[in-house]
């Protein structure tokens, strides 16, 4: 489930990362303000130990499959919503720099499917609800399979918009989304089960460490819990249309700009610093005219497909020379250092 | 499946390239960073169909392996391993986008295969510029640039935490797997009860340890804030290093230097071609 750059525009991960950064920031200052000063360690700990329990798999009966544990519920339980945010981001920086499981500019969006949902959205609003305040075997069973089956939905429901809205994949919302959602329908019935079982055997061998747990996120009041909500979800609307607009449409801010100012071009004064400016600026408007990114219309002239065809073949030339000079220069070079 | 103990030996090894002695490895951490974000952007931001345009930015990881001295073959074969998942979403692209953009003779590429490969270069580019960005800097300066550009400090503390025992945690969880392994007679895990069996006690045993390492800190004066150490500056050195290639990646976004180079070529045999 985890994006990885080539599939993320800059405007869906900008914003992501924004909404990504908020959650982050405000779960900081919120242990920050907590006196309980055992959490530090723990935290770090807790982070490696679903690092290292992520990478073991286990066989899921009756499909000749393996899985492996996600671990978003099992931490938002184990140590409240604001360390568990935080312990999930340290395992995806962490994936993100060593293993290239993630990207960077992808991070936001990482955290905030495998890490918010869980953290944020699915733990207060729907696991709280359901296993109430001293929960007994059964029920919390119930309440931690239904949050990993809604954890595991809405992540890869958040990939799929964040997919759909960067404008790089093809497929259709209803295709991916078909893709998607059965599949993590059956993952999230695992998570929920081995989550479930892993809760109750530690609840089983050390029952403190649960009432701690339950005391401490029984502690944590949300007083901002809905304005998060609120913020949340206007800035992945707002990304998501602004990207919508910035991708698919090649002129899209030049039609926001005319939107803004009303007039298409902006008025700039006289100055040489606005010359100088003007001409980068022209530089850079040529580019977006290049038969190659045009789309093939089907009224096109010949002359126009000819000339087409000729920058595509120029582009391919271009690309293999540019290829084999960059690598016959790293080359020469590392020989030439290795020589020194 | 990668075993365990092979993927943590890869984390090391990535991790031991940062304690080289070179130019690059010399720079501050925060111009290294800010280099490697403004390259993905940059790269990122290029339309679905542009291919040609984006290939010249390969100049940025060939120039840092060259500098830093990186081992090529062995950041090659990280990537490789990588870009398959990134291409698995844009092998559907040719189904759903056939419209014909470019044509070489009569032979026609659709826009699908085009989006395609433009999503397996940006992979490419992006996810060596982020295994090279730990490669030149090491995992603890990415930390500290991290928190010196202003990321919370609970938040680095987590990762340096994280850090320190995620390799004590995987041998955990590499023996355990080991062992289990052993017992189910080759096979990967004996289902959902026993996982959830080790899995608990990992937890567990992660959780002591915490509680004792959280005694040890107290007995050596921890009262709930962290005092970093603050090395390197960002000087006229740092500041060239970020200029130097905010310029390339500029000149490199608005100018389609293969596009140019090819139509140079093809021009001068035409030329050619022509004279008699």
């Amino acid at each position: 489930m985890h994006m990885a750059d080539a599939l993320v525009s800059p405007a869906v991960g900008g914003t992501m990362w924004a909404v990504s950064a908020g959650a982050v920031a405000y779960s900081s200052s919120r242990l920050r303000a907590e006196v309980d000063d055992r959490r530090v360690p723990l935290m770090g700990v807790m982070g490696a130990f679903l690092f290292a329990a992520q990478m073991i798999n286990f066989s899921i009966p009756g499909t000749g499959s393996s899985g492996h544990l996600g671990g978003g519920i099992l931490l938002a339980i184990l140590l409240g919503p604001h360390a568990a945010l935080l312990a999930i981001t340290g395992v995806l920086i962490v994936q993100a720099l060593f293993f290239a499981d993630g990207g960077l500019l992808a991070l936001g969006c990482n955290i905030f499917n495998m890490g918010v949902i869980p953290a944020f959205l699915v733990y207060p609003l729907l696991y709280k609800r359901l296993a109430g305040q001293d929960p007994g075997g059964t029920r919390l069973t119930f309440a931690i399979v239904v949050s990993a089956l809604v954890t595991l939905q809405l992540g890869p429901f958040a990939v799929v918009l964040e997919t759909l809205f960067s404008g790089l994949s093809a497929l259709p919302f209803t295709t991916f989304l078909l893709m998607m959602q059965p599949v993590h329908l059956a993952i999230g019935l695992v998570e929920g089960v081995v989550t479930a079982a892993v809760i109750s055997f530690v609840y089983l061998a050390r029952p403190e460490l649960m009432h701690v747990a339950r005391r401490t996120a029984a502690a944590m009041v949300f007083p901002m819990r809905n304005l998060l909500i609120a913020f949340v979800c206007a800035a992945v609307l707002t990304g998501g249309v602004v990207s919508l607009v910035a991708s698919k449409d090649p002129d899209g801010l030049e039609w926001a700009i005319t939107r803004v100012t009303g007039t298409a071009e902006l008025t700039s004064p006289d100055t040489k610093l606005h010359m100088l400016l003007a001409a980068i600026q022209e530089k850079v408007a040529f580019l977006p005219d290049y038969a190659f990114k045009k789309p093939v219309a089907s009224e096109q002239s010949a002359s126009a497909r000819a000339e087409n065809r000729g920058t595509s073949l120029a582009g391919i030339v271009g690309v293999g020379i540019t290829l084999v000079l960059l690598i016959v220069a790293g080359a020469l070079l590392k020989r030439g250092r290795a020589s020194l | 499946m990668a075993t365990i103990e092979g993927s943590m030996l890869d984390f090391r090894q990535l991790d031991l390239l940062a304690a080289q002695d070179t130019v690059i490895h010399r720079l501050d951490a925060r111009a290294k960073v800010l280099v490697v974000l403004l390259f993905i952007i940059t790269v990122v931001s290029f339309g679905r169909y542009e291919l040609s345009a984006m290939v010249p930015f390969f100049i940025f990881p060939v120039v840092m392996v060259v500098l830093a001295d990186l081992p090529a073959g062995f950041i090659v074969r990280k990537v490789a391993l990588v870009i398959p998942f990134a291409a698995a979403i844009g092998i559907f692209n040719p189904l759903f986008d056939q419209e014909i953009r470019l044509s070489i003779g009569s032979f026609g590429i659709s826009g699908g295969w085009l989006s395609c490969a433009s999503i397996v270069v940006r992979a490419t580019l992006t996810v060596t510029a982020a295994l090279m960005l730990v490669a030149v800097t090491g995992f603890t300066a990415v930390c500290g640039a991290l928190e010196r550009l202003g990321m919370p400090q609970a938040l680095v503390v987590q990762l340096l935490f994280m850090q320190r025992y995620l390799f004590v945690l995987a041998d955990d969880a590499a023996n355990a797997s080991r062992a289990r392994e052993l017992r189910a007679f080759g096979n990967r895990g004996m289902g959902i009860g026993p996982f959830a069996a080790m899995t608990g006690h990992l937890l567990l045993k992660s959780w002591e340890r915490a509680e004792r390492i959280h005694m040890a800190m107290l007995a050596r004066g921890f009262q709930g804030e962290f005092y970093l150490q603050r090395t390197g500056a960002f000087g006229l050195r740092e500041l060239l290093f970020v200029a130097g290639w905010l310029a390339v990646f500029m000149i490199l976004r608005f100018t389609n230097i293969p596009l140019l180079i090819g139509e140079a070529v093809t021009r001068l045999f035409i030329a050619q071609a022509t004279i008699p």
